[in-house]
């Protein structure tokens, strides 16, 4: 088993208070990526067991929402919106500086596991650009010295 | 107190009008407490309601104050409500849309992160306007924060008393659900949002049957944005007459609008619809000008799907009969400003690829072209363009407008549209020297 007993309790919570278990499947998505921070097969089985829907169907939701990873990332997932409003105040030039800091590229995981960038679709920050989200946390308002402070601050967390 | 966004409002102008409503307590750290927001009146327009009127007489008065949608398409909210079938035997349900996905849009995060449970007030009187006894709330996944000060401001509003069974003693159940999102766009689409709700990928659906008919579980279903619910509350707290006060006469009220892009004060502002983007882009409380003091090349005024406009139409009110006077809209009321250092194929390139990126796939003008649009603006970009590539994107975009199942085709082509008319020569001269006319390099500092 990969998820454990919390998140199971959780999903079969949720899952019940909708007239459809069905439409538990979504809810028990997230609550499996945030224990264990991607999705993939197993757990789209062990979901459909916990819930008590087809697995086909937990498989096929899954693989329509971005949100959710396939594939393990780093212990932190940087993604930074690239979208209009965060490009208009240097959102490619704020990926290159993370690249540059990290030593990867965009779509890469650094050698120790800590940290993949990546960047995506908008995030509902726009009038606090250049924004980023690593894990489920926003990071807003960005500037060089921010995002050196985030970075240390994570890693001396790690 | 769970992380909220340090976005910058206008609440003390707010707070010091007898108007404006919406953003009154958004600078209090305290008003997502229950305590807080009960002793500034939260939850007495509910019991009201609840105790007093008839689900007619909300229809009726959120009729006459002629609210119309904050989500977008600006549909009368009251006349939505109108629809719903008054001798169907099923449950019917109410869905409060937060997916907040439009890029330049991020106003609905305020009302959730520091006033959820006037949102919450808002979504229990509509649901009781229209027989319904469980209502949800859509909240986009990557909203993590949001989804937990709701949460938790749902659970508050059952221990006082305020959802659950036989509330106040009046013989009516009402439960709420929050539902977290995917990451998906699409999924702000009503249709769409249904289907994800239900458990499915969140593809849009053919209509009719129209949600209101036949929506979630196949069930009469309302859809409507968070900003819509949240002034529910208050037109019923003060009447349709007071809301009226505000606004223009085809569109009443306040709304708020998230500036974004190249102003020197981006930020959420409440202000009457009707009032003048000039003003709202310059004025020293709200966009406060030009970043760099540079020149205005041009906006988008409604959120990443809305047309351009230049700057000799910014002179202009926003509302939405004069959005369509100017040939753009309305929309999310999301205000993205450029300066003169854009280069628009470049800005136009971002746009495509995000609608490319979220189109659901269901029908092949919005599957295919957005692809094409994007491989071509992708190659004016970077130096390869061909002479008639205009008039390519050109006939492209007029083979999705109008032809697709849901309105994220158009959505799609609009502000493309709009940019090859304003700066057809930019786009010109991008593709007969390879190289953009302006410098583009916006530097993060
Ligand atoms: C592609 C697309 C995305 C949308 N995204 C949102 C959204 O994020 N939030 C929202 O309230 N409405 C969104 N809408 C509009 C909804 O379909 C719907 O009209 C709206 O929620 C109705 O609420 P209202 O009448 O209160 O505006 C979107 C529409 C389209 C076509
Ligand atoms: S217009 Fe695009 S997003 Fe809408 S149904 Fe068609 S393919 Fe899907
Ligand atoms: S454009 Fe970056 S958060 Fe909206």
């Amino acid at each position: 088993m990969i998820l454990n007993k919390e998140s199971v309790a959780l999903m079969q919570k949720k899952a019940s208070q909708y007239p459809r278990r069905k439409s538990g499947i979504l809810p028990a998505l997230t609550i499996a990526y945030r224990q264990v921070g991607h999705l993939n097969d197993q757990i789209y089985r062990e979901i459909a067991k916990a819930i008590n829907v087809p697995y086909v169907e937990v498989a096929e939701a899954a693989t329509f929402y971005t949100m959710f990873p396939k594939q393990p990332t780093g212990k932190y997932l940087i993604q930074v919106c690239h979208n209009i409003s965060c490009a208009l105040l240097g959102a490619d030039s704020l990926v290159e500086y993370l690249e540059q800091k990290l030593g990867i590229k965009k779509g890469e995981t650094t050698k120790d596991n800590l940290f993949t960038l990546i960047s995506v679709e908008c995030l509902g920050s726009c009038a606090t650009a250049p924004m980023m989200q690593i894990n489920m946390d926003y990071y807003e308002n960005l500037t060089r010295a921010k995002v050196d402070k985030i970075l240390e601050e994570l890693r001396a967390k790690a | 107190m769970t992380f909220y966004s340090p976005v910058i409002t206008n609440a003390a102008e707010v707070a010091g009008s007898d108007k404006l409503h919406l953003f009154r307590y958004v600078e209090d750290a305290n008003q997502t407490k229950i305590e807080t927001y009960e002793s500034h009146g939260g939850y007495g327009t509910w019991r009201k309601v609840l105790t007093t009127k008839k689900p007619d007489d909300v229809i009726a008065e959120v009729k006459a104050s002629g609210l119309r949608g904050r989500g977008g398409a600006g549909f009368p909210t009251g006349m939505k409500w109108g629809f719903i079938p008054k001798d169907s035997p099923k449950p019917r349900y109410l869905v409060c849309n937060a997916d907040e996905s439009e890029p330049g849009t991020c106003k609905d995060r305020v009302i959730m992160e520091r006033d959820p449970h006037a949102m919450i007030e808002g979504m229990a009187i509509a649901a009781y306007a229209i027989g319904c006894h469980l209502m949800f709330v859509y909240i986009r996944g990557e909203f993590g924060h949001c989804i937990e000060t709701v949460d938790k401001a749902l659970q508050e509003a059952y221990a006082k008393g305020h959802l659950g069974k036989n509330v106040y003693g009046s013989g009516y159940d009402l439960d709420m659900i929050v539902h977290s999102g995917g990451g998906a766009y699409i999924c702000g689409e009503e249709t769409a949002l249904l289907n994800s709700l239900e458990g499915e990928k969140g593809m849009s659906r053919i209509r009719p049957p129209f949600p209101a008919i036949e929506g979630l579980y196949a069930c009469p279903t309302i859809v409507n944005n968070v900003e819509t619910l949240t002034t529910v509350r208050h037109i019923m707290e003060r009447g349709a007459q007071w809301y009226r006060t505000m606004g223009t006469e085809k569109s009443p009220g306040s709304k708020i609008f998230s500036v974004s892009g190249h102003v020197k004060r981006p930020g959420n502002y409440e202000v009457e619809l009707g009032f003048s983007l000039k003003k709202l882009i310059y004025d020293p409380q709200y966009g406060n000008g030009i970043l760099g003091d540079k020149k205005l090349k041009g906006v988008i005024p409604g959120g990443a799907s809305t047309p351009f406009l230049t700057p000799d139409q910014i002179n202009v009110g926003l509302d939405f009969e004069s959005m369509t006077s100017v040939g753009s809209m309305l929309g999310s009321g999301a205000v993205i400003v450029f300066h003169e250092d854009t280069c628009i194929v470049w800005a136009i390139l971002k746009l495509i690829h995000f609608f490319r990126h979220e189109s659901c796939g269901k029908c092949t003008p919005c599957r295919e072209g957005t692809g094409w649009l994007e491989q071509i603006i992708r190659r004016i970009e970077h130096g390869g363009g061909k002479p008639g590539d205009i008039e390519k994107i050109e006939d492209i975009c007029g083979n999705i407008l109008g032809r697709t199942i849901c309105p994220l085709g158009d959505a799609a082509v609009m502000p493309i549209q709009s940019a090859v008319k304003h700066w057809r020569d930019e786009w010109q001269y991008h593709i007969d020297h390879g190289k953009c006319l302006v410098p583009t390099r916006f530097e993060f500092v």
